[in-house]
């Protein structure tokens, strides 16, 4: 009993074909969509790649590229298979290729199943690289002579500007590191020995934060220097005083929006699957429909499409059968060697 | 004698008719970027009107969308007219209309040049409207309580921010205002009231800038404060004075932004000034073409197209007498049938009498 059987005759079939060609095209779009997704996503990993310390993971946006190559490659063989099934002349030569196409397509669906997921998830291990790269990045803020660091400090600004926030988790991580170069500090001033001497490890911490951090919405003009200290400034508390610095951590905006990107991603790629998986579908019946003919020779004969031979439990324990026979197959054949070596 | 005549079969009428067709329709699209043109120019103006001091440069991206809504109407109706003009019998339908139609289409084209030419001539107005509007804007940079005013501190930062760009000409434009209010000054300290007191108009004026000058190629934190001492601040050399807080003026800044906006523009403009042209040109000799060949009365038979009939002298004489005597409409001089008593009534010719010769 064949699952999902559907008659067809002659102007259906065409009907079909036609259809499912033009399916296949729209197919070859998306997949040139997330080929596209996978290099956007690439590049702007690529583009803040130093505040990640270098370490992060091209894994997901290299499985888009390669998963939107394949797909084009693959619709677009699907659609000319489709073209060619209004001839049966030209069908009869990719008749015997189509079977391990369909199951080749089958696996391919799977796998761009598991891509969609794979976008929701890749996030947890994104967000522990951007908290060590975004500590790391802080602590080299100073470092603007040192070969291979001069950058950060011009990065790290504009990245506060431009995410609109402050620091790793808020502004006050910029109290606990040393952001001012020692080249820029007056070693003979009491004041700079005091803070000195009083610090461990002889840094230079202080209150104060880079001004990028400034919030340009603060009705008052910025204050950088002293924030703790409510008396160096007139009317000012630094409890309730809310505009002045961006409240937000660099690590929270930056993850929201690679988050949001890779969303945006896993949700195109499940509707992608979708499409992938009615094409193949409509492949299968393209075929099975032109395959059981009841007159071989009159193609305008009637026929029936069907989605499986036999019914899924059937099909199921066939599959299985099989595996078996070929395991079993090869332990026979080791067997009926040693049989013979030991005759002999 | 004609200007630009060429003789047309009746294939190469129809081809024509064709080809100005499509060529409508592609007009009808580049009506749509005209107007889209328009629109995006408006929406950069609109972005920073704050700091400019008169909206009076609206009417250039005003007069491209009109340009553009109108060039999507006219060549439509033109694309339709076209189609019908491949048929003698169509034509005729069409023959009132087609002279108004390409008089239309020849302002047009006209109005579309004219925008194209603004586009390079708004820069002085613009340059004027952009400082006044600045130095205001500089001025009101305090005024964050004040409605009406409260969001220019919030612009001004990230116009200096986004633009790289300090004050009007010069970062030193910010010593002349104050711009910290008044609310955040400690009057009770000896040190603010004497800054006070020390300026005529008794405003709070330092040598210092508002964050958003601050620099991001500099190696040092950035330097704000007491900015007129270099000696105040370690390690402050030549270089770093230099690339401590951006150096180029917010007017200059506005202004290269604008300029290469509008000449970018006013460029794809005059391409499309070019293809309208050349469309008009085109239904101009299919105009004349197909009305000859109604003139000769057989559809099969060649005709003759042309831009204008006689030379561009005689059709300029032509149309200025055309004008002149409109003005004479209501002169009776001319009409025979009205009979005018002159003053030199002697001069009349005597009226002709017949001789009636008697045959005896």
């Amino acid at each position: 009993m064949a699952l999902m059987v559907v008659k067809f005759d002659l102007k259906k079939r065409v009907k079909l074909a036609q259809t499912v060609w033009f399916m296949y095209w729209f197919a070859v779009l998306a997949g040139i969509l997330v080929l596209s997704l996978g290099l956007f996503f690439k590049i702007e990993l690529r583009k803040r790649s130093e505040l990640m310390d270098n370490n992060e993971s091209h894994f997901l946006p290299n499985l888009l590229i390669t998963m939107g190559l394949i797909a084009c490659g693959i619709n677009a063989f699907g659609g000319k298979v489709c073209y060619d099934s209004l001839d049966p002349l030209k069908f009869a030569k990719w008749k015997p290729v189509l079977k391990s196409f369909l199951v080749f397509c089958l696996g391919f669906n799977a796998l761009l199943v598991v891509t969609s997921l794979l976008c929701f998830v890749m996030r947890i291990p994104l967000q522990f690289t951007l908290a060590e790269g975004l500590k790391n990045g802080m602590k080299y803020y100073k470092d603007t002579d040192t070969p291979g660091r001069c950058y950060m400090k011009r990065t790290l600004d504009l990245m506060q500007m431009e995410f609109r926030c402050c620091g790793n988790d808020n502004y006050r991580d910029w109290f606990e590191i040393q952001w001012v170069s020692n080249r820029y500090l007056d070693f003979s001033s009491k004041e700079v020995k005091d803070r000195i001497g009083s610090n461990v490890d002889g840094q230079y911490l202080m209150d104060g934060v880079p001004f990028s951090c400034c919030n340009p919405s603060s009705p008052r003009p910025c204050i950088q220097y002293q924030m703790t200290n409510n008396s160096a400034h007139y009317s000012y508390d630094h409890y309730t005083e809310e505009l002045n610095v961006w409240r937000r951590g660099c690590r929270d905006a930056l993850l929201s929006y690679y988050g949001g990107i890779m969303n945006t991603i896993g949700a195109l790629v499940f509707l992608v699957t979708v499409l992938e998986v009615a094409v193949t579908v409509g492949l299968q019946y393209v075929d099975t429909s032109l395959s059981t003919l009841s007159n071989p020779e009159d193609i305008e004969s009637e026929s029936e499409g069907f989605l499986l031979e036999k019914t899924v439990k059937e099909t199921f324990t066939d599959i299985m059968a099989k595996m078996k026979s070929m395991g079993k197959g090869a332990k026979v054949e080791e067997g009926g060697e040693e049989g013979v070596a030991t005759v002999s | 004698m004609a200007v630009g005549k060429i003789t047309f079969t009746k294939t190469e009428r129809e081809k024509l008719a064709e080809v100005l067709w499509l060529l409508n329709w592609i007009s009808v699209l580049t009506g749509v970027i005209l107007f889209g043109l328009g629109l995006f120019l408006k929406i950069e103006i609109q972005k920073w009107q704050e700091v400019m001091s008169e909206q009076g440069i609206l009417y250039v991206p005003h007069m491209l969308i009109t340009t553009g809504l109108a060039a999507c109407g006219i060549n439509y109706l033109g694309s339709k007219i076209c189609l019908d003009c491949a048929d003698t019998n169509k034509f005729l339908r069409w023959k009132l209309v087609m002279m108004p139609y390409i008089v239309c289409t020849f302002c047009f084209t006209a109005c579309v040049l004219a925008g194209a030419l603004l586009c390079y001539t708004i820069r002085s107005q613009l340059e004027q409207s952009l400082y006044l509007g600045l130095r205001s804007a500089m001025r009101f940079y305090k005024d964050t309580d004040t409605p009406g005013r409260c969001y220019l501190k919030k612009t001004l930062d990230m116009l200096q921010i986004q633009f790289q760009c300090c004050g009007n000409t010069d970062y030193r434009d910010w010593f002349h205002i104050q711009w910290i209010s008044s609310r955040y000054l400690d009057m009770t300290n000896s040190a603010v009231v004497d800054r006070v007191r020390s300026n005529v108009e008794g405003k709070y004026l330092m040598d210092s800038v508002p964050f958003s000058c601050c620099s991001t190629l500099s190696s040092s934190p950035c330097i704000q404060h007491n900015l007129s001492n270099p000696a105040a601040h370690r390690h402050y050399d030549q270089q770093s004075q230099q690339l401590n807080l951006w150096r180029r003026g917010c007017q200059q800044a506005l202004l290269d932004h604008y300029t290469g906006i509008m000449q970018s523009i006013a460029l794809t403009v005059l391409l499309i000034w070019l293809f309208e042209l050349l469309v008009l040109t085109g239904v101009r000799y299919l105009q004349t073409a197909m009305e000859n060949v109604i003139r000769l009365g057989d559809p099969e038979s060649e005709s003759e197209g042309w831009i204008l009939e006689n030379s561009l002298a005689e059709t300029a004489c032509y149309n200025f007498n055309i004008i002149k005597n409109l003005g004479k409409c209501y002169q009776v001089d001319e009409d025979p049938n009205i009979n005018i008593p002159t003053a030199a009534a002697d001069q009349e010719v005597p009226p002709l009498q017949v001789r009636v010769s008697v045959t005896s």
